[in-house]
């Protein structure tokens, strides 16, 4: 291996092809198409293989960053997957959601020359790689230890949690609430960015493992955290954030004003898309505004218009505080998306027979930074108007849904109903309950719920073996 | 998933479903509800529960046969396996010592109202029932519910069984019966609302069994929304009982007719004929 030093910097990142806009918003196929190998191997050819790599502790989960890509330098593409496995057990999702551009790449050595290393696309580029070599290696399973954990919550961090605890010896079963799990995976982020094909291949793994997943079982509705301790040595809780928010103006119960999950759940979930063969609807509108700046409004904004509306965002600050990840308000802009910048809904107005016909907003100017960091939006008096529409999504967050910690005596709960842990292990209050993911942290990443579920799988096997 | 176990028509479009399903049995309650999917691609459908027996591990369902998921599960033979039985969802009815209650049961709502009427008696209230339908062929279960009840009575539309009318002829019963301390309705929206309409000169409180529109029943997704006494609540987990004369019926009526254009299309389509509203197509 040459010394980083000799090595001619390429500050040319490799571009992965997209489907053209033009031709994407008009369907709900994989916008990105990855990487060819190509060009997997030229990008990644270009990593210098720093002796102290930055971009490493830039990964919340640790990936051995440069050694994956040296394996695709060097074109053992089989070799490669295996390092990332060792600490990501979704690859094929991570590579196409995390948000790279602030955290591996962010660091990346090359990012102040501007030519930071394609990090979640190599990722993703191996990922797809191993699913075209047809059935996953399972991996030897050590003998049963005899424990018995359950998991509540079928998203990223319970997801994890279980892929970690099988590998140790432990039995598994996971309970998720809806019929698909997946968590978010499957009822929030769209086909277009996420397909749910991948996700249920890796639901299989975890299946093929020896995981346990029971749908349709809502933990504190059919059976209590309490019940479930009795049959179980540790109970993990990731059931993350699913309580939506409103902002509590007047006509916010009109039809045609959804909550950003209600109009992702239709779509994504119970595929409205391809209503009527899939029986949920979903309405047609003409003109829908999507209020927030998140991933979450991205996604519903892009929806709508594959519905074939004329699609805004309103977003109460500026461009620069959107928070959504950078790639995303690129493919929403590029979509054809409108962005209605430092404008705030007040109400919503009705046609006289229960449907949203306009709503009125105010603009707003920027003040001094709030407690976030980020400038706070004021309202601008006197400058209300009028905005036609026939159908609002509300995608401004949410909080963890109630029920758990309702049912279950004693498991301390922030003033959000956020589930206090032990940042380390993910202890909860309660003995032998554990808690990670977007019911701790509220709405977050999959890739830090992933990480809370590998420290608590870590907490739970020590605990286990200490019986 | 659960196998249905039973299935009978009790009166014309009136279907019962058992189905089972033991550990959505075992910690039932009075008031609440599954949600059912028929088929794969199919809806997720709140039905409430109306009657469950732990030993056996089932359940016993009562519904309407008026759209396309309805029509599906009326369709399904005893053996079938539906896909998705979840519950119990949704809070209990609250069921107390109060003294006199009327139990009022019109439609679906003549079955979702007996356990509730049965928990009631065994509470040891007095318990007058009042069954509602359209005419006397439509009636079922009366014999169930006189068991639980001390005292029966039955209202048709067009005569043909008991007092004849519309609900409003509940003030008779109710004036006749005072003291009332309660009175629990099941039932269409319109039949919930009328009968809070009834009661309200008497000043009885009446808690009425909300049936909105739901997907998850889980409190995620916000579609099942109502205003009552002014605040925004979500029917699947803050109800579905609530104070009949403090909801919002106007908005409730509104809300679900949501989708009437498109659930006439769907229940076309599961009859054969195929629509697509996008050009799009996806990996299912
Ligand atoms: C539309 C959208 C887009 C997003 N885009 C991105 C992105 O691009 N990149 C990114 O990193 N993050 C994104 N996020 C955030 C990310 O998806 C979440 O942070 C992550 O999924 C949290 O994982 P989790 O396992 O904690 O919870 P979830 O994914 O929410 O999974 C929780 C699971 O628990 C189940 N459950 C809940 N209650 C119960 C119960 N009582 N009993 C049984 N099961 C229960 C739920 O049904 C659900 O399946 C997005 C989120 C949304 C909504
Ligand atoms: C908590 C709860 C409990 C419920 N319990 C029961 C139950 O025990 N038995 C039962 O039959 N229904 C019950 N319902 C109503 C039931 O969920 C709906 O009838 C069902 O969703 C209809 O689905 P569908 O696809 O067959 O019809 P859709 O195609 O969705 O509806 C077809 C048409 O019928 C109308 N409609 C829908 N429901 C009713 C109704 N109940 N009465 C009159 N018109 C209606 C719709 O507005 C629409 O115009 C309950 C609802 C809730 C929220
Ligand atoms: S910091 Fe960048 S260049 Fe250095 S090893 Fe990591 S990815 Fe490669
Ligand atoms: S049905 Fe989704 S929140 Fe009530």
């Amino acid at each position: 291996m040459p010394e980083p030093s000799k090595k001619k910097l390429d500050l040319h990142r490799r571009e992965m092809p997209k489907q053209p806009p033009e031709v994407r918003r008009r369907n709900f196929n994989e916008v990105a198409l990855g990487y060819p190998v190509e060009t997997a191997v030229e990008e990644a050819q270009r990593c210098l293989n720093c002796p102290k790599p930055s971009c490493i502790s830039g990964c919340p989960v640790e990936i051995d960053i440069p050694r994956f890509i040296q394996c695709i330098a060097a074109k053992d593409f089989a070799a490669g997957i295996r390092v990332i496995k060792e600490k990501n057990c979704l690859p094929a999702v991570c590579g196409r959601v995390c948000p790279q551009e602030e955290q591996c790449e962010a660091a990346c050595l090359l990012k102040k020359r501007g030519g930071q290393i394609a990090i979640g696309r190599l990722e993703r580029f191996l990922a797809d790689w191993e699913a075209a070599q047809g059935e996953l290696e399972i991996p030897p399973v050590p003998p049963p230890t005899g424990r018995r954990v359950a998991v509540v919550g079928g998203g990223p961090a319970g997801l994890t949690v279980a892929g970690d605890l099988i590998r140790l010896g432990h039995a598994v079963t996971i309970f998720e609430a809806l019929h698909k799990m997946g968590g978010v995976l499957v009822y929030g982020i769209p086909e277009f960015r996420l397909p749910k094909a991948i996700v249920h291949r890796e639901v299989n793994y975890l299946r093929r493992l020896g995981v346990q997943i029971v749908t349709d079982f809502v933990v504190g509705k059919t059976r209590t955290v309490d019940s479930l301790l009795e049959e179980y040595d540790a109970v993990f809780i990731g059931s993350g954030a699913g309580l939506p928010w409103f902002m509590k103006i007047p006509g916010e119960n009109l039809n045609g004003v959804y909550s950003a999950n209600e109009y992702l759940t239709r779509m994504n979930l119970m595929k409205g898309f391809l209503f009527p063969k899939f029986r949920t609807p979903i309405k047609e509108h003409r003109r829908v505004a999507v209020i927030g700046g998140g991933n979450v409004a991205m996604d519903c904004a892009r929806t709508a218009l594959r519905l074939g509306a004329e699609v805004r965002i309103v977003y109460r600050r500026s461009r620069e505080e959107l928070p959504a990840r950078a790639e995303e308000i690129e493919n929403a802009e590029e979509e054809g998306v409108i962005f209605d910048f430092l404008t705030l809904p007040v109400r919503y107005i009705g046609d006289g027979n229960g449907w949203v016909k306009e709503m009125e907003c105010l603009r707003m100017k920027l003040g001094e930074p709030d407690a976030s960091g980020r400038r706070r939006p004021i309202p601008i008096e006197g400058s209300e108007y009028r905005l036609p529409v026939d159908a609002v999504v509300c995608a401004i967050g949410n909080s963890p849904n109630p029920l758990i910690a309702a049912t279950t005596p004693g498991l301390e709960v922030g003033k959000n109903g956020n589930i206090v842990v032990d940042e380390e292990t993910g202890k909860t209050s309660r003995e032998r309950v554990w808690a990670g993911g977007d019911v701790v942290t509220g709405a977050a990443t999959v890739i830090l719920a992933m990480g809370a579920g590998r420290k608590a799988a870590r907490s739970i096997h020590e605990y286990l073996c200490s019986l | 998933m659960a196998e249905l176990r039973a299935t009978q028509m009790l009166v014309p479009n009136m279907h019962l479903l058992t189905v089972f399903a033991p550990e959505v049995a075992r910690g039932m309650r009075p008031g609440q509800f599954v949600i059912v999917r028929a088929e794969e691609e199919g809806e997720r459908i709140p039905l409430s529960v109306a009657d469950w027996d732990e030993a056996e591990g089932t359940l016993s369902i009562v519904f309407m046969n008026v759209g396309g998921t309805t029509n599906a599960l009326a369709a399904l033979p005893a053996g079938s396996t539906l896909p998705t039985v979840v519950g119990p969802l949704g809070k209990p009815t609250e069921i107390d010592h109060y003294g006199t209650v009327l139990c009022v049961g019109g439609c679906y709502g003549i079955g979702s109202i007996f356990p509730i009427a049965r928990a009631l008696h065994q509470a040891g209230n007095r318990v007058i029932v009042v069954l509602e339908a359209r005419s006397s062929f439509l009636l079922f279960w009366e014999e169930r519910l006189r068991s639980v009840a001390d005292a029966l009575h039955i209202i048709t539309r067009d005569g043909s069984k008991g007092l004849r009318g519309h609900v409003g002829r509940l003030a008779e019963i109710i004036a006749a019966a005072q003291p009332i301390h309660r009175i629990l309705v099941n039932g269409c929206t319109f039949l919930l609302k009328r009968v809070a309409d009834v009661s309200k000169p008497f000043a009885i409180k009446t808690m009425v069994s909300l049936n909105p529109i739901m997907i998850d029943g889980t409190g995620m997704c916000g579609v099942c929304r109502v205003s009552v006494a002014g605040a925004t609540q979500f029917a699947c987990v803050d109800g579905p009982d609530f104070d009949g004369h403090q909801v919002d019926w106007q908005e409730l009526l509104q809300r679900r007719k949501q989708y009437v254009r498109e659930e006439t299309l769907a229940y076309r389509s599961s009859r054969g004929e195929e629509h697509r509203i996008c050009q799009g197509h996806a990996h299912a």
